[in-house]
C-alpha cells in the first residue's frame, strides 16, 4: 500500500509539472491556433534566467517573477521577429520554424550555460513532509500543484472573465470577424505567445528543483505534456490540466507495475491516450471543432 | 618484390640516421594532422568538452614550440552521438583531409561504428574516451586503443569488495539502459559468481524526468547495497532521492559519475556522505590535491588555454592526461611519424607517469596489452571530500 | 543536379499545360540525370561515394515523406521510427540469414510496410496535431524499444549489430563503396519513378484532393481513408528502404543511431527541400540535413543547432516551398532571362 502511494505521489509530482506545461500549451493554442514544439526548450531557456538571477544573488521569488516579466517581453519580440513573417503559411511551413526554434534555442542554451547539470532551489522548501510511516511528499511537490492550481485558476478565468482573454480567444478563432469588431489581431497573437511564455517560466522553475537544470530537461515534460493536454482537450485549460495530471500518474504507475513499463512507458502511456483519442477525438473536456466545407 | 623494395627503402631511411624522416599522410617537416571526433550537439553534449579540451591542449603545445619542431593541427568535429555520422566525420578527416590518426573520440556506440573502417584503412584510433572493453583486443583490432580503465573492470572491483566485505549483502542496482550501464552491471553480476545476491535491478533511459519511480523499486526490494551505475544527473537524483524516501542502504557509485561539484553537491554533501567509488586520477576539486605539482599544471594550461572547462566536470580535466600521453607518443615517435611507428610506440609505454594519475598508477601498454590504464583505487566519501583507502587494485 | 522538377504543376494547375508539351525534354533530362548518378560510379571515390549513398539513401525517405506530408497533408514527426525498421530489417537479414546486401531493402520495405500498416490503421483516424503527437512519441520511444531486452537477441540490444556486407562479384569490378553506391542509386531510381507515377496519377489526386478538402474529395468519390492509407504506407516503406540501405552505407546500426532527432531530419529533410517537389525536394532537404550541420559547425563550434535552426527558418522565410523552390524561382528567372535575349 505504501508503495502504491509513493508512486501516486511520484505521478502527481510529475504530472504537476506536465499540467503546468500543457496549460502553457493551451494558452498558445487559444490564442495562435498552433501548438509550439518550442514550448519546452523557451521554459530551460527561462530557467536557466532564472538561475543566473539567482547565481547574482536575487531571492528565488522575485527571481523567479522577474524571469517570468523577461520570459513575457522575450517571448513578444520572438513571436514579432522570427513568427510573425509567417502568420498566412501552412501549417507544415510552420511546424518547421517551430523545429527550427527548438533547436535553436536548446542548442543557444547549451552554449551560453554548459551541459553539465544544475541544481536549482525550490521555490518552497526542499524538506519533505511525513504522511505516514515510510511515507512522505516532498513540499516542493506540494507547492508545485498548488502553482497548478493557481495558474489553472488564473488561465480559466482570464479566458472566461477578461475582455483581453475573450479578445485573445476572439482572434484566434477568426481573424476577420475580429478584426472588423475593433480586436488588434496582430497584438493578440504577440500577447498569446508572451502569455504562453510566462507560464512556460513557471513550469520551467517547477520542474529543475526535481530533475535538475541542464539544457536537456525540457524534452521529457514537454512530451507528456502535450499528452496530457491532447488527452484533455488542448482547447480547456481545465481538461488540460487534469490530462497532465493523469499522464505523470499514468507514467509512475506503468513504470512501476508493467513488466517492462519502464523501456515502454512512453509507448504505453501514448497508446493508452490514442484509443482515448479515437473514442473522443477533442479529448475528454475539449471542444467539439465543427469544420466548414 | 614490392615489399623487397619497400624493405630496402626502410633500411636507406634507417641507414641515413637522423637526417631524413619517414612519414605517412596527415605528417610533414612542419605539421601533424590529427582528428578528434565528439559529441558537441545531441543528448551527449556535456561529453563534448573532450574534443575543446584536446584542442586546447595542442594549442599549449603548439605555443611551446610544437612536437619535434612540428606544429599540430587537431581537427575537432562533432557526431551528435550518432554513429553514422561518426563514421562520416572519421571518413572525411581519413580520406579527404588526410589525418595521420584519429584520438579522444567520446561514446561506445558511435566508436564500433569506425571500429572496423579504421582497421581497414590501418589508420590509429587511440585513446578512446569510452570504456568498453572491446577496445582492448590487438589480436583482431591493431589499430584501436582505448585510454580509461573499461567499466567492466570496475564493475568488478566492487563486486569483489562487497564479496569481502559484506558478504550477505542484498544488493540492489540502478542501470541507464545502454552500453555503459550493462557494461558495468554484467561484469559486476559475473563476478559476484551468485546472482541471487542482486535482489533488484531496475534500469532507466536517458529520456526519462527523474528516477523516482525507480528507486522506490529498489527500496521496496529490501536492498541493503545499492550498486548506482548512471549518468551524473541520474546518479545525483538517484541519491538525493534515496534519502528522501529513507532509504539507507550502501551505496557505491560509478567513477564515471563521482565528481563532488556537478554529482555530490546537487545530491547533498550529507546525503552523499558514505558513498564508495573508485578514482583513478586526481580530482581538481579535492584540496588533497590544491598544491600538487600535477594540479599546477593543469591550473594553469586551463587558465591560459581552457578558462571555460569546469573542474567538476570528469570530460572537462581527465582528457589533460589524455592529451599529454598522446603528446608523448608523437615526441617518442620522433621523425618516424608512420601510422605503425606510431601504434608501435602506443604500444610500448611502461611504467609512463601521466599528470592527474593517482600514485602508484601508470600507463602501460605492450603489444598485447592495449589497455593504458589498469589500476584504481577505491576511494570513500566523507561529507567533504574523497578519500582514498586500501591500495591501488589492479584490474584486468 | 540537373533534373527537372515538373510537379510544381499540382500546385499550380495553370502551368500543367505547359509542361505536358516539354515532357519529352524533361525525359531526357530524367534520362541524363540517371545516367549522370550511375556514371558517378567511376568518378567519385571512397568517401565521396559514402556520401553521395548517405544522402541517396535520406532522399529515398523523403521521398516517401513529401508524398505523405507535402501530397496528403499530414505531418509525422516520427517516421525515423520506420526508417530504423528499415535499417535494423536489413541488419537482421544479412547478420542472421546472410541475405545478399542488395536484396535487403526489399525484405525491409516489406517488413516496414507491415509495421506501417499495423500503426497506420489506427493513428490515420488523427489528424493534424493529433498525428504528429502520436508520430513524435514513435520517435522517442524508438532508440529505448531498439534496446530492450525483449528483441535484444536479434537487434543485439545496447550494443547494436555490424553487418559484414561483400562487394559485388569480382567480374564487375567494383569495390565496396562502388558496390553499395551503385545499389542505392537503383533503389533511388526505383523509388523516383514510382513517386512520380504516384503523384502524376489517379493516385496522387486522390491525395491532393484529401489534403485539401476531404468532404469535397469524399464527395467526389475519392476514397478518403484509402488514400490516406496508401500515402502513410507508401511513405513508410520508402523510409523503411531509405534505413535499410544506410545501414549498409553505415555497416553499423546501434539504437544511438535512431534517436528523434532523425525524425526531426527527415522532417526537415522534406519541408525545407519542398514540399510537393517529388525528386528535387527530397534530393536537396536530404542533402541540407547530412551537409548542412557540417557547414554550421565551422560557424559555430557548440552552438551549431542554433545556427542549423536558424537556417532553416531563413529558408522558410524566403522560399515555404524550400530549396527546390528557390531553384524554380531562379530557373524562372534565367529562362526569362535567355528569353529576352
Amino acid at each position: 500500500m505504501t508503495f502504491f502511494l509513493e508512486q501516486l505521489i511520484i505521478g502527481l509530482s510529475s504530472g504537476g509539472i506536465y499540467a503546468i506545461m500543457a496549460l502553457a500549451l493551451v494558452m498558445i493554442y487559444k490564442s495562435t491556433g498552433h501548438v509550439n514544439l518550442a514550448q519546452g526548450e523557451m521554459a530551460v531557456f527561462s530557467t536557466f534566467i532564472a538561475w543566473s538571477l539567482v547565481q547574482m544573488g536575487v531571492p528565488i521569488w522575485p527571481a523567479i517573477f522577474l524571469t517570468m516579466a523577461v520570459s513575457f517581453v522575450g517571448a513578444i519580440v520572438l513571436e514579432r521577429v522570427v513568427v510573425r513573417p509567417f502568420a498566412e503559411a501552412d501549417d507544415l511551413v510552420i511546424v518547421a520554424v517551430f523545429v527550427g526554434l527548438f533547436l535553436g534555442i536548446h542548442s543557444l542554451a547549451g552554449a551560453i550555460w554548459k551541459y553539465e547539470v544544475k541544481p536549482f532551489p525550490s521555490a518552497f522548501s526542499d524538506g519533505s513532509v511525513n504522511l505516514m510511516q515510510d511515507l512522505s511528499i516532498r513540499i516542493h511537490t506540494l507547492g508545485s500543484l498548488a502553482t497548478t492550481g493557481a495558474v489553472l485558476a488564473a488561465t480559466w478565468f482570464f479566458f472566461r472573465y477578461t475582455r483581453l482573454g475573450l479578445a485573445l480567444r476572439a482572434a484566434a478563432d477568426n481573424h476577420e470577424s475580429s478584426r472588423l469588431v475593433g480586436i488588434n489581431v496582430s497584438f493578440m497573437l504577440a500577447l498569446g505567445w508572451g502569455l504562453a511564455a510566462g507560464i512556460g517560466a513557471v513550469a520551467g522553475v517547477m520542474i529543475a528543483p526535481v530533475t535538475f537544470l541542464d539544457p536537456g530537461m525540457g524534452l521529457a515534460p514537454l512530451i507528456f505534456a502535450l499528452a496530457g493536454a491532447l488527452l484533455g482537450g488542448i482547447t480547456s485549460p481545465f481538461g488540460a490540466a487534469l490530462g497532465g495530471l493523469i499522464v505523470g500518474v499514468l507514467e509512475a504507475m506503468i513504470s512501476a507495475y508493467v513488466p517492462y513499463g519502464i523501456e515502454f512507458r512512453e509507448l504505453i502511456a501514448l497508446m493508452l491516450i490514442l484509443s482515448v483519442l479515437l473514442v473522443r477525438p477533442a479529448g475528454l473536456f475539449g471542444e467539439i471543432v465543427t469544420r466548414r466545407v | 618484390m614490392l615489399k623487397s623494395t619497400t624493405a630496402l627503402v626502410m633500411g636507406l631511411t634507417l641507414a641515413s640516421g637522423a637526417m631524413a624522416a619517414d612519414y605517412d599522410k596527415g605528417a610533414s617537416d612542419e605539421e601533424i594532422k590529427f582528428g578528434a571526433i565528439v559529441p558537441l550537439s545531441g543528448p551527449a553534449s556535456a561529453y563534448g568538452s573532450v574534443g575543446s579540451c584536446i584542442s586546447a591542449y595542442f594549442d599549449m603545445v603548439n605555443d611551446k614550440g610544437g612536437i619535434n619542431g612540428r606544429k599540430i593541427s587537431v581537427s575537432v568535429q562533432d557526431d551528435g552521438y550518432n554513429p553514422a555520422k561518426m563514421l562520416e566525420h572519421a571518413r572525411r578527416l581519413v580520406e579527404r583531409e588526410g589525418v595521420l590518426f584519429i584520438a579522444g573520440n567520446v561514446g561506445t556506440p558511435t566508436n564500433s561504428a569506425i571500429h572496423r573502417y579504421m582497421n581497414q584503412r590501418k589508420v590509429p584510433h587511440l585513446f578512446l574516451t569510452t570504456g568498453a572493453s572491446k577496445w582492448d583486443d590487438p589480436e583482431n583490432y591493431p589499430w584501436t586503443m582505448g585510454y580509461i580503465p573499461s567499466y567492466a573492470a570496475e564493475g568488478r572491483i566492487y563486486a569483489k569488495y562487497i564479496k569481502e566485505n559484506m558478504p550477505d549483502a542484498k544488493i540492489g542496482i540502478l542501470y541507464q539502459n545502454d552500453d555503459f550501464g550493462r557494461d558495468y552491471m554484467d561484469a559486476f553480476i559475473d563476478q559476484l559468481g551468485d546472482e541471487s545476491m542482486v535482489v533488484s535491478k531496475v534500469s532507466y533511459d536517458t529520456s526519462a524526468a527523474t528516477v523516482d519511480s525507480q528507486l522506490s523499486t529498489l527500496k521496496e526490494s529490501g536492498a541493503d547495497v545499492f550498486f548506482n551505475v548512471s549518468s551524473p544527473k541520474f546518479a545525483a537524483q538517484a541519491i538525493r532521492r534515496a534519502g528522501e524516501i529513507g532509504w539507507e542502504p550502501e551505496q557505491f557509485l560509478v567513477s564515471v559519475s563521482n565528481a563532488r561539484s556537478a554529482v555530490l553537491e546537487p545530491a547533498g554533501l550529507e546525503q552523499s556522505t558514505g558513498i564508495i567509488s573508485t578514482q583513478y586520477l586526481k580530482e581538481p576539486t579535492n584540496p588533497a590535491y590544491a598544491n600538487d605539482p600535477d594540479m599546477l599544471a593543469w591550473r594553469e594550461f586551463k587558465e591560459n588555454y581552457f578558462p571555460k572547462a569546469s573542474e567538476g566536470n570528469w570530460w572537462d580535466w581527465s582528457c589533460y592526461t589524455t592529451s599529454y600521453t598522446l603528446e608523448h607518443v608523437l615526441t617518442q615517435a620522433g621523425d618516424e611519424l608512420t601510422r605503425e611507428n606510431l601504434m608501435k610506440v602506443a604500444a610500448s609505454l611502461e611504467g609512463f607517469e601521466a599528470p592527474m594519475l593517482l600514485p602508484g598508477i601508470t600507463v602501460n601498454t605492450s603489444a598485447d596489452d592495449f589497455a593504458p590504464i589498469e589500476a584504481m583505487s577505491l576511494m570513500k566519501f566523507d561529507g567533504t571530500n574523497w578519500v582514498l583507502f586500501g591500495d591501488v587494485i589492479a584490474v584486468d | 543536379m540537373a533534373m527537372h522538377d515538373l510537379d510544381m504543376t499540382h500546385v499550380n494547375p495553370e502551368t500543367r499545360k505547359l509542361t505536358k508539351s516539354g515532357l519529352p525534354l524533361a525525359r531526357l533530362g530524367y534520362g541524363g540525370a540517371a545516367l549522370a548518378l550511375v556514371a558517378a560510379t567511376g568518378v567519385l571515390e571512397g568517401y565521396e561515394l559514402f556520401l553521395a549513398s548517405s544522402i541517396l539513401s535520406y532522399a529515398i525517405a523523403a521521398m516517401g515523406l513529401n508524398v505523405l506530408m507535402g501530397y496528403n497533408g499530414q505531418i509525422s514527426l516520427g517516421h525515423g521510427a520506420f526508417f530504423a525498421i528499415g535499417a535494423y530489417g536489413a541488419a537482421i537479414c544479412i547478420d542472421r540469414f546472410a541475405v545478399p546486401f542488395a536484396l535487403t531493402p526489399i525484405i525491409a520495405g516489406v517488413v516496414g510496410m507491415g509495421a506501417g500498416w499495423l500503426i497506420g490503421k489506427p493513428a490515420l483516424k488523427l489528424e493534424g496535431v493529433y498525428l504528429a503527437l502520436a508520430t513524435f512519441g514513435l520517435a522517442i520511444a524508438t532508440p529505448t524499444v531498439l534496446r530492450s531486452d525483449l528483441f535484444s537477441e536479434w537487434t543485439g540490444g545496447v550494443q547494436g549489430l555490424f553487418l559484414l556486407i561483400n562487394p559485388a562479384p569480382e567480374w564487375t569490378g567494383l569495390d565496396l563503396d562502388q558496390s553499395i553506391y551503385v545499389a542505392v542509386v537503383l533503389y533511388f531510381l526505383i523509388f523516383a519513378f514510382v513517386t512520380l507515377r504516384l503523384v502524376r496519377g489517379l493516385n496522387g489526386k486522390a491525395w491532393i484532393a484529401t489534403r485539401d478538402n476531404p468532404i469535397a474529395a469524399r464527395a467526389m468519390g475519392f476514397d478518403v481513408t484509402r488514400a490516406k492509407t496508401r500515402a502513410f504506407v507508401f511513405s513508410v516503406l520508402a523510409c523503411s528502404v531509405g534505413g535499410a540501405l544506410s545501414a549498409v552505407a553505415v555497416q553499423f546500426v546501434a539504437p544511438d543511431s535512431f534517436p528523434f532527432f532523425l525524425s526531426i531530419s527527415l522532417f526537415t529533410a522534406v519541408v525545407v527541400g519542398g514540399l510537393c517537389s517529388p525528386l528535387v525536394g527530397p534530393l536537396l532537404g536530404a542533402s541540407f540535413i547530412v551537409m548542412v550541420p557540417n557547414l554550421t559547425e565551422e560557424i559555430w563550434q557548440g552552438g551549431s543547432w542554433a545556427v542549423y535552426g536558424a537556417f532553416i527558418i531563413v529558408i522558410m522565410a524566403i522560399q515555404p516551398r524550400g530549396l527546390a523552390g528557390m531553384l524554380a524561382w531562379v530557373r524562372a528567372k534565367v529562362t526569362a532571362t535567355s528569353n529576352n535575349d
